[in-house]
């Protein structure tokens, strides 16, 4: 479970993060959803220990990431913005390298990264070196790696963002699994459809706070909108098609 | 310490699949130096050399009006080349490089006892032309010389009366220090080698690693940033060293083809040589590497890293440059002062002078103490966010 309290955080001048609280409970899968720029990317940031926030808390299954950041990355999975590969190691090597990081044995670490090939299906690239790999590719072998020490927290920025359909699908399979397996799964995405279809929570942010909290049906009713994408758009503080100019 | 090591391993099981870095460290930055030297000396030594050996061929025209004078020449080296119609003609074309006319009046001044003249025909302009000018100029004082002398002594004079002043010359130089007067820059050849052999392991495992965007991942491992700092530039010093290791190794074998005996130098280029430099370089290896990662740590992009680094390596080359234009006498304290002191002890150890234990335990301390404070530094940029979020 994660859980934060009055995030803030600024860059220079520029308040990337103004305010942002919310929990994302274990067997659930969370979606943060914002349009661009919104504070999306910096939210997890802070919640995986990279950025320190100016103000406010996070507690990650009970733990104060500010007091135990190396306790709190054990715990946690994540798939970052930046998701490069080393591209003269191959696919298992590199899922290999950050298990032995997570300080996972080398039996353990190979009994993971099969146990990872199988369900992402990456039987045919495992051996491969990862240059040259395409994005969806890629995609797989940054999950793998993340999700190594299986964490009880999944954290993905923008998971599905240059996948094609099929690998979609299958992306959000897997996270349906994660969250089956009674994990804490958040994603945060720009794509109204990313959440419509995966998330149980939703969480929008909009110009770095939290504009609304809870269920799809629960948004809808909110903002007086039958379609997902119209309530969004409402809670966001822009004009609606319909509305009065 | 489990986790440096591993990212040590990672560093260098990739960087032995990354034919950049496998050039630089174990090709260009072993071999670079000593060709360079190698090439250096050839030229400017070997050439000098086989000149001063060689037979200086010489058109002469009118030799017989002076047997005597050819053949106390020819007793000193030159060789008689057969006359040509108009020497001045020849030698501004070019056919021929040097002349020596002998006047149709040599005979009957020199029996006079008056002076007879020769002349010598070159063009200065050309720079060979002028060393060979000089030797055969060289040549016929000295033939003038001892004449002079035996004409005063056959006049009952003493030779002393004409020469009112004698400049002795009395270089107090070994061999072995005269040669490592020409060889001040072997030191630097060999810090050259630390440096290119570190450059792309430490420019691909930071600044590398982070324009391609696996910084990031790498960070979010329950693993603090000091522990991945070490481990790349335990990778980094690994290879240094390794280029370091073979590039002593191609000076011994380079020291095997370079004329030292021929010039009455000698330079301990020997076994001892690799044993006692190997470890006496050590703490430079990893000062240089902690400095490579710190500066690639702080450059935005491989390009900027590249272009700091390739400054970089220009500053080993002021002690060098130092030491051989201005021939200051070793203090104790010089030794404290990194680079400077390795130049130094590289120096005496070439001249195969005994080392104090005590500058070289200086020198060490003094470098391994600058190595902590750069990789001090280097930790400082790496728990920054700005390593990641560029503010």
């Amino acid at each position: 479970m994660i859980e934060a309290r009055g995030l803030y955080k600024s860059f220079g001048g520029l308040k990337a993060v103004d305010g942002v609280s919310f929990v994302a409970r274990d067997g659930e899968i969370t979606g943060l959803l914002g349009p661009n720029g919104a504070g999306k990317t910096t939210t997890l940031r802070m919640l995986y220990t990279l950025l320190r926030p100016d103000a406010g808390s996070i507690h990650v299954d009970g733990r104060d990431a500010q007091l135990e950041p190396l306790a709190v990355r054990r715990t946690l999975g994540v798939l970052p913005d930046a998701r490069g590969l080393y591209r003269r190691l191959s696919a298992r090597e590199n899922i290999e390298y950050f298990a032995a990081l997570q300080g996972l044995d080398r039996a353990q670490a190979r009994a993971r990264t099969d146990a990872l090939v199988e369900a992402l299906a990456m039987q045919d690239i495992a051996e491969r070196r990862t240059a040259g790999f395409s994005q969806g590719e890629r995609v797989k072998t940054a999950i793998a790696r993340a999700l190594v020490h299986d964490p009880r927290n999944v954290l993905l920025d923008e998971p599905t963002n240059g996948l094609d359909v099929a690998s979609t699908r299958a992306l959000r399979e897997f996270l349906r699994g994660l969250k089956a397996a009674g994990r804490c799964v958040l994603l945060s995405t720009h794509l109204m459809q990313e959440v419509a279809a995966l998330c149980d929570r939703i969480v929008i942010i909009a110009r770095g706070r939290v504009v609304a909290d809870g269920s799809s049906d629960e948004l809808r009713r909110q903002a007086g909108e039958q379609n997902l994408e119209d309530a969004f758009m409402r809670l966001i503080g822009e004009r609606v098609a319909g509305d009065a100019p | 310490m489990k986790a440096a090591f591993t990212v040590f391993l990672k560093e260098c099981r990739e960087s032995l699949r990354d034919r950049r870095v496998l050039i630089n460290s174990l090709v260009l930055g072993p071999l670079l130096g000593p060709l360079i030297f190698l090439l250096m000396v050839r030229l400017v030594v070997g050439r000098e050399l086989e000149k001063a050996e060689q037979p200086l061929p010489v058109v002469v025209i009118g030799a017989e009006r002076a047997p005597d004078l050819v053949d106390a020449l020819r007793q000193m080296g030159l060789r008689q080349l057969p006359p040509v119609a108009d020497p001045e003609l020849a030698v501004r074309e070019q056919r021929i490089d040097l002349a020596l006319r002998v006047g149709a009046d040599f005979g009957a001044n020199w029996r006079a006892g008056r002076s007879a003249q020769v002349e010598l025909i070159y063009d200065s302009s050309r720079r060979e032309a002028q060393g060979d000018a000089e030797r055969l100029r060289a040549m016929l004082e000295n033939y003038g010389r001892r004449n002079g002398a035996l004409r005063l002594l056959a006049r009952g004079l003493s030779p002393g009366v004409a020469t009112p002043l004698v400049v002795a010359t009395r270089d107090t130089a070994t061999p072995q220090a005269r040669g490592a007067l020409l060889f001040a820059m072997l030191p630097y050849m060999l810090v050259l080698t630390i440096f290119i052999g570190g450059i792309w392991l430490a420019i691909d495992s930071t600044a590398g690693e982070r324009e391609r965007q696996s910084l990031e991942p790498l960070l979010i491992n329950p693993v603090p940033r000091d522990r991945i700092l070490l481990g790349k530039l335990m990778a980094t010093a690994v290879f240094s060293l390794a280029s370091l290791g073979l590039g002593l190794l191609a000076f011994l074998l380079a020291g095997r083809f370079m004329p030292t005996a021929e010039l009455g130098l000698s330079l301990a280029l020997g076994p001892r040589f690799l044993l006692v430099a190997l470890p006496m370089l050590l703490p430079l290896v990893l000062l240089v590497c902690s400095a490579q990662i710190l500066i690639a740590a702080f450059a935005r992009s491989v390009r900027e890293a590249q272009t700091y680094l390739g400054l970089a390596q220009l500053v080993p080359l002021i002690p060098s440059v130092v030491l051989s234009v201005v021939p200051v006498k070793a203090q104790l304290w010089m030794y404290a002062v990194p680079l400077l002191g390795q130049q130094l002890s590289l120096m005496r150890l070439l001249r195969a002078e005994p080392l104090a234990g005590l500058a070289l335990a200086l020198s060490a301390l003094a470098t391994l103490l600058a190595a902590l404070g750069l990789f001090l530094l280097a930790r400082r940029s790496y728990e920054s966010e700005q390593l990641v979020v560029p503010g």
